[in-house]
């Protein structure tokens, strides 16, 4: 089974040799896999070492001179530690680049905090509204956002993680309706690998349960349509990541939003993801007794 | 819009910075970049107001992007930008502000102003070009001795080296601004990872010259222009 990050691998791999405008740069991760390209493209793939400040720099300077660089590391090495020169390098200098992590929130469960990124599609929010954000929830949607990313001109980030969900969606840039409940009822958008969670969290709950691989920009006129007065965002990051983007979608709208994804605390454990998903009230029965909950206090 | 091109900007620079700060009290050699500053676009670099998205051109990136003055007025003296916009130095409609902006200013190469960027971007762009085939530009990145205390610049100072990264040239304007110093100097830094340096007077227009064309192939080259002390 293909996971997320060969299929990174195998089409970054692809469109170094289709496309001469494709750079990619590296600071140790994934360099073995990336070999083959590297020798056949040693110009262009290039590895910086352990030197994540440096590997934002050279994208940056590869942009500047018309290039398209790739750059990928785990989400807390390539967004959290060189947030400043993702800020600088890339968005001041008026470039761009495609940053693909790993790792995601809590992949790396037993490896600490000191590899986790829940909080990092937020740090894109405070670098201002350039940014496109990709989290898939499933490999097979890999391939076609990183050719859209890698065949246009703007920033984008792809989060990859090794949680997935069962089916593969491509075409869910837009929020994509994957239960109709009745008339009014309450909207669940679950963002790239909580979908299938969700799904089962929400069985038979009378709920419209809406997916999206795309949080950025976050399709907010699908969100109007579809949204009546209750609101539910389920998201793999820092829980309250898109309150702010549904917030103001929804200004002249009478509503009430409930927004679940990553706690704030340090939990200082290790165990594996689903450990962490149960600790953070994101395994299915976590989500079903809080957006419950939610949903009998309006009616209540 | 002033188009003059000069290959002596001497006689002009000290007027065009007295528009820029209204100082006149003080020499433009209070300006710890002038002379390196005026070197390269006197003589040195390899682009022209008409260049200034030629792939082909010399790069140069002020990476200490902090007192720019110097740097705006051999732009204006050798008609990258208007001579009025100087006058305006950090105003609500100026296009100069107290750190400069490439998306702002034509000719500027990169924005700068925090510290520790200039170094990473030059690498990322000469890598930029060799990948291209653009083997004729080089990249000239101007530091501060104190801006070498983000370790940013570690990080690309080790890896240029490392890769013979030879088509980029640094250099540090060292006016002893730095807190904790550099024990054992500058160039022992860049030398150590694989980079040619020369240490000269940074007030000495033909040593400049000679230091600023004095890179060897295979290695990345350093110039430590060193002028007087800060304060």
């Amino acid at each position: 089974m293909t996971v997320m990050r060969t299929a990174f691998i195998d089409t970054t791999t692809a469109l170094l040799d289709e496309d001469p405008r494709t750079a990619l740069v590296l600071a140790d991760i994934s360099v073995s896999q990336f070999a083959p390209a590297g020798r056949r493209h040693p110009d262009r793939v290039l590895n910086v070492g352990i030197r994540e400040q440096l590997m934002i720099g050279v994208a940056g300077g590869l942009a500047l001179t018309g290039l398209r660089p790739i750059v990928h590391s785990y989400a807390t090495f390539l967004v959290d530690r060189a947030y400043e020169q993702i800020k600088l390098d890339l968005g001041h200098q008026g470039v761009s680049a495609v940053l693909v992590s790993i790792g995601a929130s809590y992949d790396a469960a037993e490896e600490g905090r000191t590899h986790q990124s829940p909080g990092d599609v937020a740090l894109f929010d405070s670098l201002g509204d350039g940014w496109t954000v990709r989290v898939p929830g499933h490999p097979d949607e890999v391939a076609p956002l990183l050719r859209d990313a890698a065949a246009g001109d703007d920033p984008v980030y792809l989060r990859l993680t090794e949680q997935r969900n069962a089916e593969a969606y491509p075409d869910a840039d837009r929020l994509r309706v994957l239960r109709r409940g009745g008339p009014d009822a309450p909207l669940v958008v679950a963002v790239g690998p909580m979908l299938d969670t969700t799904l089962d969290a929400t069985e038979g709950m009378d709920v419209t349960v809406a997916y999206t691989h795309t949080p950025r920009p976050f399709d907010t006129a699908g969100l109007r349509a579809l949204a009546g007065t209750d609101v539910v965002l389920v998201e793999p990051y820092l829980a309250g990541t898109s309150s702010a983007v549904v917030g103001h979608a929804l200004a002249d709208v009478p509503h009430r939003l409930l927004t679940l994804g990553v706690g704030r605390t340090d939990l200082r454990r290790y165990g594996d993801a689903a450990d962490h998903a149960r600790w953070h009230g994101l395994d299915a029965a976590g989500l079903r007794r809080t957006i419950g909950a939610f949903l009998g206090s309006a009616r209540g | 819009m002033a188009t003059t091109l000069t290959t002596d900007s001497s006689a002009r620079l000290p007027g065009l910075i007295r528009r820029l700060t209204g100082d006149e009290k003080h020499a433009p050699s209070a300006h710890s970049t002038i002379d390196v500053i005026q070197v390269l676009y006197d003589r040195v670099l390899r682009v022209t107001p008409d260049t200034v998205d030629d792939p082909d051109r010399d790069r140069f990136l002020l990476s200490k992007g902090h007192g720019p003055a110097a740097y705006y007025a051999a732009l204006a003296a050798h008609g990258f930008i208007p001579e009025a916009w100087l006058d305006d130095l950090g105003g609500p409609d100026s296009r100069l502000g107290h750190h400069p902006d490439r998306v702002l200013v034509p000719g500027v190469e990169i924005s700068s102003g925090s510290l520790g960027h200039g170094l990473g971007l030059g690498v990322g762009t000469a890598l930029g070009l060799r990948a291209q085939g653009l083997l004729t530009p080089r990249v000239y990145v101007l530091l501060g001795d104190a801006e070498l205390d983000e370790g940013s610049n570690h990080e690309a100072i080790a890896y240029a080296g490392a890769t013979g990264l030879d088509s980029l040239t640094a250099i540090v304007v060292d006016n002893s601004s730095a807190s904790h110093g550099w024990a054992g100097g500058i160039a022992g830094r860049f030398t150590v990872n694989g980079w040619t340096a020369d240490t000269v007077d940074g007030r000495d227009h033909t040593a400049l010259y000679a230091a600023l064309t004095g890179h060897r192939p295979g290695q990345p080259h350093l110039v430590v222009a060193r002028v007087e002390s800060k304060g």
